[in-house]
């Protein structure tokens, strides 16, 4: 019988990669299996919002930031899909993993705690992406899209979905019941999403409010895949980016500095 | 070559209890090896530790010469493990378990495939590949994490009480597949509260109580230790006190049941010539209980006492409680 060494590829880097990949392809797998529940609800979502905020309210509004309501709208309400599915995607897939232990399957393989981290994160972005392309086909059925800037609008939102999958890992890390995962999402994620600029321009509110508003991240997310789309921003892009990479870096350093501590996966 | 080295292997868990208390342990390459103990002895906490789902207090641990904490990655794709719980995705269809299981090791997709039809078709789960892992029946579920640990092609199988609750039949095929596996070269490490188990399986043994190693020898050397051996005896014609059978205990279990304890010392014939002496016809005999679990009651006890030495009873106390 040959052994794991012997049939073992050469490169270590490849079994790494082969490993990373069977975690994004069962993620994938996981998303499509039950689309009713990941890509479906965020379509019907984002349908009610232009319906109700960009068709009935949004005529009487008029222009925001030199463009239709509903044009201003359109990349704030993808963003916040993308940054909800990122995050529930991870959340609701590790924490089901520790709950049901079946997570025991990849903490024994040789797959390095960096790869376990990157691979669902992965998986995060991937329902990201799918779930932002979407709404975006849903937005293109209520007003007209395009791009200034492609290849800032693909950087902010793989950074923004990369953050807030790296958020939702961290939160099923230290979950411990079903409870604790919706916690974050519904008493600080949303809140912070609903008032980071993703309906309106901050340049309406009193400058106390825009004070604060400035210390929610999601506020430069939004507006840094805003100013990919229309090229017009509420604050500096430069800091937009800024902020997005250093959350992604700061975030994963920490997560993978758990998974090797063995927290919420190790005892 | 050494398959497992453990030295001075400590844990204390968060909440202060100390599972694992400084054991020392080698497999050898190709031993099927009994790792034995009472409920919470530290049995699971060791093989926690070597497949690293467990961190360690201390000690150190070596699989087939990689060391744990130097070289992690190395260690493991050594290693299969059979849990004692059931931890698969349970809406995940059989097959696809186990080629993402390869997939994990670093095994390439088609590979992964022909290893999971091999492994499927072994363990009698072909029929079932396109099912629901949750559909299974307990003993197709506990067959199905033996198909996923060998998937990878471990050096090392470790089995953690992996016919509990399983049915003889079952579990008679499972024995034969894993004796098959560590012919092929396999190191096994096996715990199980079935000792009948490994007695028929395992050349040697471990056991390990409040986690220490209160024995580790091979399993001939164990049984041999054995001072004394409980025979149950079926008469032929009822009985109403125990026969006299000097330097033997004697209970009358019912009136055609006799038990009788027999020091290794003692000849089996002694008991024949004095019973037909009497008159009394014994129909058929048999063990009280498995060899190795009286040996292993005998330990365990002996170690409660606290003195594992000591554990083995004195034939001459035991004669003399006879008389």
């Amino acid at each position: 019988m040959s052994t794991a060494t012997d049939t073992m590829p050469a490169s270590r880097a490849r079994t790494d990669w082969i490993g990373f990949r069977t975690i994004v392809l069962r993620e994938f797998s996981r998303i499509i299996r039950i689309w009713g529940q990941t890509l479906l609800p965020p379509g019907v979502t984002a349908t009610l919002y232009f319906i109700i905020f960009g068709s009935l309210i949004g005529r009487r509004i008029g222009m925001m930031g030199g463009f239709d309501y509903m044009q201003y709208i359109a990349p704030g309400v993808i963003m916040m899909s993308v940054i909800q599915n990122s995050y529930g995607n991870v959340v609701s897939s590790f924490f089901g993993a520790r709950f049901g232990k079946h997570i025991e399957e990849i903490l024994v393989s040789p797959l390095p705690n960096e790869l376990i981290v990157a691979g669902y994160v992965a998986g995060g972005i991937v329902r990201g992406l799918l779930v932002g392309c979407v709404v975006s086909a849903v937005a293109l059925c209520f007003t007209h899209l395009s791009v200034s800037h492609i290849g800032l609008t693909a950087a902010a939102v793989l950074l923004t979905s990369t953050v807030f999958s790296l958020g939702g890992f961290i939160n099923a890390v230290f979950a411990k019941n079903f409870d604790h995962i919706s916690w974050f999402p519904t008493f600080i994620l949303t809140p912070l999403t609903y008032l980071g600029g993703v309906f309106y321009s901050i340049t309406l509110l009193p400058s106390w409010a825009q004070l604060v508003s400035h210390g929610n991240p999601i506020l430069y997310m939004v507006n840094g895949f805003r100013y990919g789309f229309l090229g017009v921003s509420d604050v500096d892009v430069r800091l937009s980016f800024a902020i997005m990479g250093g959350f992604a870096v700061g975030l994963y350093a920490f997560a993978v500095w758990l998974m090797r501590k063995g927290v919420g996966v190790r005892e | 070559m050494q398959a497992l080295s453990i030295r001075k292997l400590t844990k204390t868990y968060a909440n202060g209890v100390t599972a694992l208390n400084g054991i020392d342990l080698d497999v050898q390459q190709g031993e099927f090896f009994a790792l034995l103990g009472p409920n919470g002895a530290g049995k699971t906490t060791t093989i926690g530790i070597i497949t690293s789902l467990v961190n360690k207090s201390g000690g150190s641990v070596s699989v087939f010469g990689h060391d744990i904490d130097r070289d992690i990655g190395a260690a493991k794709s050594c290693i299969g493990i059979v849990p004692q719980e059931v931890n698969f995705n349970q809406f995940e269809p059989v097959e696809t378990i186990l080629v993402n299981q390869a997939g994990f090791y670093g095994i390439p997709r088609a590979v992964a495939r022909e290893r999971a039809v091999r492994c499927l078709k072994q363990l009698q789960l072909w029929d079932k590949r396109h099912a629901t892992a949750r559909t299974l029946s307990g003993g197709m579920k506990r067959r199905l994490m033996i198909a996923r640990a060998l998937v990878s092609e471990p050096r090392l199988l470790i089995l953690d009480e992996p016919t509990a609750g399983v049915d003889i039949e079952n579990r008679r095929s499972m024995w034969e597949f894993l004796r098959e596996t560590n012919e092929r070269g396999v190191t096994i490490i096996l715990t199980t509260h079935y000792l009948e188990e490994a007695e028929n399986l395992c050349r040697h043994v471990a056991i390990i109580d409040k986690g220490r190693i209160i024995e580790n020898d091979l399993m001939s050397n164990v049984l041999r230790k054995l001072q004394s051996e409980t025979f149950v005896l079926n008469l032929r014609a009822a009985l109403r006190t125990p026969p006299t059978l000097p330097g033997f205990v004697a209970t009358l279990v019912d009136e055609r049941t006799l038990e009788i304890e027999v020091s290794k010392d003692r000849s089996l014939n002694d008991i024949f010539v004095r019973l037909a002496s009497q008159g009394i016809d014994v129909v058929s005999m048999r063990n009280k209980v498995n060899r190795l679990e009286e040996q292993f009651m005998r330990l365990v006890r002996g170690a409660a006492s606290g003195d594992a030495a000591t554990a083995e009873p004195d034939p001459a106390a035991t004669q003399e409680a006879g008389r």
